[in-house]
């Protein structure tokens, strides 16, 4: 396993926002986490990331525990965040933007290499290296922020919402670079509302109801299941 | 980015050249009471840099950097009048107690995540209540007062800071142009960027792996230890030290009035904005004075309007505009423009 979770609480104050949360992330496969606004996606993602410490539970990475380690350490280790909302550097570059991504130790000395072959993946950006990011397009922005992320050379990635707000074609796009990704050996962590198009890339997927996992499976099993056909999917 | 690293054309170079020649040369034809007036401009344009660090740059408000001021005007007065210790060894010992203060200041509000206005408070906290101690440090003069003796005005004792009003002016104006190398280095390097990232995104900052408690400790350190060696200049120019004063809170925020009219997070904005302001308020004084009005407190009358008029109409600072009416900085023209067809 790439990354095994297992008990994690999260507390808010006094509001539970994990609830022993158990589940495992398998190497080179997409693993889908679905759930309602506050169902605890972000926060699940969040604190894997370091951004925030669980009350109790372990995380553990490579075998190596990880949970509470400040957030540049877990990043430094190989564990890269695509954040909702495209958290690009407005007034920097696209190329300072994903400069940044490689300001970690483990990626500083291929920071050169890796550019280049970002502008390979997304030609696009490519074009527009000396553009302030913030008057990139929507669907630009999220590129950018996926290509910073792989400047830093992550092990998994963790998706948190990457279709939210963009039209269609830009979202058929982004699954396309998502699957590409998983085609080529990386490790995915997917939340997203984008439910059916999850579910098909997904080895394994996982339910979040009110910050506890209620179901688990495989992603064709998801998709065939009764409950999140009717929840989920709209069926 | 481009106001922020001020990338000046060739006219900017060449105003930026004849500006420091003319405070080269001003000791050489202005009277005594002018080169008062541009010391303390330049004191502004100084500790304004030294602010603008961590507001500007990391993005962190201090509303409390008099405590700086004080704890280097401070230590480097009391060296000098109890062990003879001149001030440019003193000026370290007002670096360390700064820096740490800014370090405890900055450790205490990151590490519980204390943000914004809250951070703020936390400032003038810490301020305030070495304020009220050093009213109660007898060794220090206390409340009364702690004098330095007043030195020969008409000599020139660079070590002992001791000497005539263009001495004073020439060690502030290489500290105003030196500071200002700093920050332009600092801006153009790792940690400036790291700032950047944290001011325009800290979780996305987060995001990428930046040390962003570290990033955020190092500029108020770096800041706090620029701002003490301001308090330094300031016991030694004014010879007398009053808690009540150098630790006021309506002296942390005159000191950040330069940055914020000239422009936070440039590099030339808390110069630009101390000589408008300073020179200004000096003008209503004398013009209130000389229409044989007794206004007490009409310059923070003045400097209060000031800030609402760039509140209102200049948010961004009057820098920024300027340099960009003039073409003193490159445009941002000068990139290729986003091609708006092909939004989805």
């Amino acid at each position: 396993m790439m990354l095994t979770i297992e008990g994690l609480d999260l507390l808010y104050g006094d509001a539970q926002a994990l609830d022993d949360v158990s589940l495992d992330v398998p190497e080179g496969a997409v693993t889908a986490i679905i759930g309602a606004n506050g169902a605890g996606k972000t926060s699940l993602i969040r604190t894997v990331s370091g951004i925030l410490r669980p009350a109790r539970g372990s995380i553990r990475f490579e075998g190596r525990e990880i949970a509470g380690l400040p957030s540049h350490t877990v990043c430094d280790l190989g564990i890269g965040q695509v954040a909702e909302g495209r958290q690009v550097f407005p007034t920097m570059t696209v190329r300072e933007n994903l400069e940044m991504g490689a300001v970690i130790p483990r990626a500083r000395e291929r920071a050169k290499a890796n550019l280049e072959r970002m502008l390979v993946l997304f030609p696009r950006l490519g074009e527009r290296l000396r553009q302030a990011a913030g008057t990139l397009s929507g669907g630009e922005q999220q590129m950018l922020a996926i290509g910073r992320c792989l400047m830093g050379e992550p092990r998994v990635i963790l998706f948190d919402e990457p279709s939210l707000g963009l039209a269609p074609a830009v979202v058929q796009e982004l699954f396309r670079i998502i699957k590409r990704l998983r085609d080529e050996g990386m490790t995915i962590v997917l939340v997203e509302q984008n439910v059916a198009a999850s579910l098909h890339l997904a080895a394994t997927a996982h339910v979040l109801e009110q910050g506890r996992i209620v179901l688990s499976g495989t992603g064709p099993e998801l998709l065939d299941n009764p409950k999140v056909q009717e929840a989920y999917l709209g069926l | 980015m481009t106001t922020l690293f001020d990338q000046l054309t060739a006219r900017g170079r060449v105003a930026l050249g004849l500006f420091a020649l003319a405070l080269l040369a001003v000791p050489f034809f202005a009277d005594g009471y002018l080169i008062s007036v541009i010391t303390l401009v330049l004191w502004f344009a100084y500790v304004g840099q030294a602010w603008n660090v961590m507001m500007g740059f990391a993005g962190q408000l201090s509303l409390g950097h008099s405590l700086y001021v004080g704890l280097g005007a401070y230590a480097s007065a009391a060296l000098f009048v109890h062990f003879g210790v001149g001030p440019w060894a003193g000026v370290w010992l007002g670096m360390l107690a700064a820096t740490l203060a800014g370090a405890i200041i900055g450790t205490l509000g990151f590490r519980f995540a204390i943000r914004g206005v809250h951070f703020a408070l936390l400032t003038i906290a810490f301020a305030e209540f070495t304020r009220i101690a050093f009213d109660h440090i007898g060794w220090l003069g206390g409340s009364g007062g702690f004098f330095l003796p007043v030195g020969d005005a008409a000599g020139a004792n660079p070590f002992d800071l001791r000497g005539s009003p263009a001495l004073f002016y020439y060690v502030i104006l290489a500290l105003t142009f030196g500071a200002l190398a700093l920050c332009r280095r600092l801006l153009h390097s790792r940690i400036g960027y790291f700032w950047l990232a944290i001011r325009e995104d800290q979780e996305a900052a987060q995001a990428v792996g930046i040390d962003v408690f570290r990033a955020k400790l190092i500029a108020v350190m770096i800041s706090a230890a620029m701002t003490s060696l301001g308090g330094v200049f300031y016991a030694f120019f004014y010879n007398n030290l009053f808690p009540e004063q150098i630790f006021s809170v309506g002296r942390s925020i005159e000191l950040i009035l330069a940055p914020v009219i000239g422009g936070i997070g440039t590099l030339f904005g808390p110069i630009f904005g101390a000589f408008i302001l300073t020179p200004l308020a000096e003008l209503v004084t004398w013009g209130v004075e000389s229409a044989g009005l007794d206004m007490p407190g009409i310059k923070q009358i003045f400097y209060g309007l000031a800030l609402v008029a760039i509140v209102v109409y200049r948010p961004e600072g009057v820098w920024p505009w300027v340099a960009r009416h003039l073409r003193l900085v490159h445009q941002p023209g000068d990139q290729p423009s986003h091609r708006a067809g092909d939004r989805p």
